[in-house]
């Protein structure tokens, strides 16, 4: 029974990490979005099975702000903002997808050979949930310096906050977690809403952040 | 005793907080001002008790000598930023790049930024620390994007992202941390409570916390500003409003730089874990040596203060770095300087760009001439920055450069390179502000000289005197971190 709990756990952070891998060769911003959905859905399973195998019901709560506010919430502005923009053509990646998976790979495998060392003493669960978290955070950086699009950039982030909520649930009896999850879902927000009151497309046109480099041309 | 000090730390947090409240509803701009100052004022206050009183901790604040000497400085420059931004937004409400809505706006901001800060120093155990560092981070985007230009949009949202990721980072090492004291401290809160950490450090598992303070370098280290995570830091000063330029330069960045520290700390208690000294020192000197090269092709007054402050927060880490208590000495002193002077430039340099009409170096000419008082400040300011004596920075710099020699010779070539080039760069770029046949002002001015004056004053009366009190607080504080 033990063993199958573990299981689980694993099978629904190894789940999380390979939609990480998704949202790296998606190149549409819908299909962006709809993969970011299907990433909170996982990870708010994942937490409260950790609140079940935890016996801490507090982690609930952490899983309940994942499930309504990063899987629904977030998700609808972010279509009606790509809407209201204007942006549903494709998404230029930088750098061929080939290489940027099989960099993905490379840090996979680099978070795994730093953290089960370091982890060694810890309780099996922990440890591998950690290095599988690490893997996503890796992941969402690589995301987010390989798109140039404002929007993907934020999904990049968005999925990397996903491994940091999936590391602090999976920290046994850690305090505060509920904490720091709403402080980052308000960072969140204000990002999303950031793109949103900047009006990056009013200024410049679309969400390339080739265009707000531009807007730098002769500055030093 | 401890009653007093409950109070005495609670009210640093709940000063501003109240304050912010209040200013958010106040619409009228003069009067938000007065509100702004007295709020400022009174914390910085009950900062000076907080010298006074025994040191307790209890709850979820706490005070020892390390962040005391923060508090104290940073509230000290809250207040006096709080001064000058009041005639600094005056003069933005008359030419109307601000609204009285940005302001009112502006200055809850401002408060809320002193008390996520206060918060930060005072927190006693590492997830309330970076909370309060996130909502930090948060309130200084808000702030840096006000003019709505396109520039403000970019720097705000490059400020976001890089800051976002730099706490993010953060948050994973704080994680870490917490799970190598699990199995010592047992689960909850104790196993992030500062006290119980530092106690309990030797029996952590040193490889987990090797790999926490890699993560925790990098992601408080963004916010510090050293290279390479600095690309934020020279937009965020240079398109924001002057006032928020001194308090990143002069706060912001300590704030960060004291979460590094703490980390440190935690790390050098631990024999077994790797001395965190080496990777402050590449990434300090990086930034010095990066910094400095840059600074020559600068052609905007507040980025050329920016890449500066780069410059000199990697000479603090530089002495951190390097440890033991003559260069801690140095980096304690050479903080408190550099966010002294800096501040003080800041404070010249904004009301020059409001009298001038801009930002570009090659525009102003001449400013002993024609703004005699703001350019010779500026001048007084940039000797002191470059660190010539009698003042304050020539001080700390001697020393950090005379310890570093002592113990890493090598080390100390990089270390005078570095600021070599930039006594060079700056010196070539205020030249050409300072004198020379003036260019015409677009407006007058209002400039409000109390708070540079105050500080350049105390930068000069560190130089020749440092009372001896000061002294050995600061040498207690070395020796405390180790």
């Amino acid at each position: 029974m033990e063993l199958l709990t573990i299981d689980i756990a694993h099978m629904l952070a190894g789940a999380l990490v390979l939609t990480s891998f998704m949202l790296l060769y998606q190149d549409r911003l819908s299909g962006l979005i709809n993969i970011y959905t299907l990433h909170a859905v996982i990870l708010s399973l994942s937490v409260a099975w950790q609140a079940y195998y935890q016996d801490a019901p507090h982690l609930y709560v952490t899983a309940g702000i994942a499930a309504i506010f990063k899987a629904l919430i977030i998700p609808y502005s972010l279509r009606r903002i790509i809407e209201r923009l204007g942006v549903h053509r494709t998404v230029e990646v930088v750098g061929g997808v080939g290489i940027t998976m099989l960099i993905g790979i490379f840090l996979v495998a680099l978070s795994l050979v730093v953290m089960l060392p370091a982890t060694a003493a810890a309780d099996p669960l922990a440890r591998e949930d950690i290095a599988f978290a690490l893997a996503i955070v890796l992941l969402g950086l690589l995301m987010m310096v390989t798109r140039r699009n404002a929007v993907s950039q934020i999904i990049g982030f968005m999925s990397l906050e996903n491994g940091l909520v999936l590391a602090a649930a999976g920290a046994n009896g850690m305090p505060l977690v509920v904490e720091i999850s709403v402080a980052f879902s308000i960072l969140i927000a204000f990002i999303v809403i950031g793109i949103f009151l900047f009006r990056i497309r009013e200024r410049f046109d679309n969400v390339d952040l080739f265009e707000l480099d531009r807007v730098r041309g002769g500055r030093s | 005793m401890s009653a007093d000090l409950f109070m005495v730390s609670n009210a640093l947090v709940a000063i501003p907080a109240i304050a912010a409240v209040a200013l958010a509803v106040e619409p009228a701009y003069r009067r938000s001002a007065v509100i702004n100052v007295c709020a400022s004022g009174a914390t910085f206050l009950f900062a000076l008790v907080l010298l006074i009183v025994e040191p307790e901790n209890g709850g979820y604040l706490f005070v020892d000598d390390l962040n005391i000497v923060f508090v104290v400085l940073s509230t000290f420059i809250g207040f006096t930023t709080s001064v000058y931004s009041a005639s600094y937004i005056d003069h933005e409400i008359e030419t109307g790049r601000l609204t009285s809505t940005n302001v009112r706006f502006y200055h809850a901001m401002y408060q809320s930024l002193m008390c996520a800060m206060n918060l930060a120093l005072l927190a006693s155990n590492i997830g309330l620390m970076w909370v309060a560092v996130e909502v930090a981070t948060l309130t200084t985007v808000l702030m840096v994007g006000i003019y709505r230009t396109p520039h403000a949009l970019e720097a705000a949202w490059k400020y976001f992202i890089l800051g976002s990721v730099g706490i993010a980072l953060a948050l994973f090492g704080t994680i870490l941390i917490y799970m190598a004291a699990e199995p010592v401290l047992g689960q909850g809160y104790d196993a992030m409570v500062w006290k119980t950490l530092m106690s309990q450090a030797p029996q952590f598992n040193p490889r987990m916390l090797n790999v926490a303070f890699v993560f925790l370098m990098l992601g408080y280290g963004t916010k510090v500003g050293l290279a390479p995570m600095h690309a934020w830091l020279p937009d965020a000063h240079a398109e924001g409003p002057t006032p928020i330029s001194a308090v990143l330069s002069g706060l912001l960045l300590n704030v960060a730089l004291y979460a590094v520290l703490r980390f440190k700390m935690l790390l050098t208690a631990n024999a077994a874990a790797i001395t965190p000294g080496p990777l402050m020192i590449a990434l300090g000197l990086a930034s010095l040596i990066m910094a400095a090269f840059m600074l020559y092709r600068r052609g905007d007054i507040k980025r050329l203060f920016a890449y500066s402050s780069i410059e000199h927060m990697g000479i603090i880490a530089f002495a951190f770095g390097m440890g033991g208590p003559l260069a801690n000495f140095a980096g304690l002193l050479h903080m408190t300087m550099h966010s002294l002077t800096k501040s003080a430039i800041f404070f010249s340099v904004g009301h020059i760009a409001q009298a001038k009409g801009t930002q570009r170096i090659a525009d102003i000419r001449g400013l002993t001439q024609s703004q005699p008082a703001l350019g010779w400040s500026l001048v007084a300011g940039v000797v002191a920055i470059i660190g010539l004596p009698p003042l304050g920075i020539f001080m700390s710099e001697f020393l950090a450069v005379s310890s570093t020699f002592a113990r890493q010779p090598l080390l100390a070539i990089p270390l005078v390179f570095g600021l070599l080039l930039a006594f060079g760069a700056l010196l070539l770029r205020t030249t050409g502000m300072a004198f020379g046949a003036p260019t015409p002002d677009v407006g007058e001015v209002k400039a409000s000289m109390l708070p540079l004056y105050a500080h350049l004053s105390l930068v000069l009366l560190a130089g020749v005197y440092l009372p001896s009190h000061l002294v050995t607080w600061f040498q207690n504080v070395a020796r405390l971190l180790g």
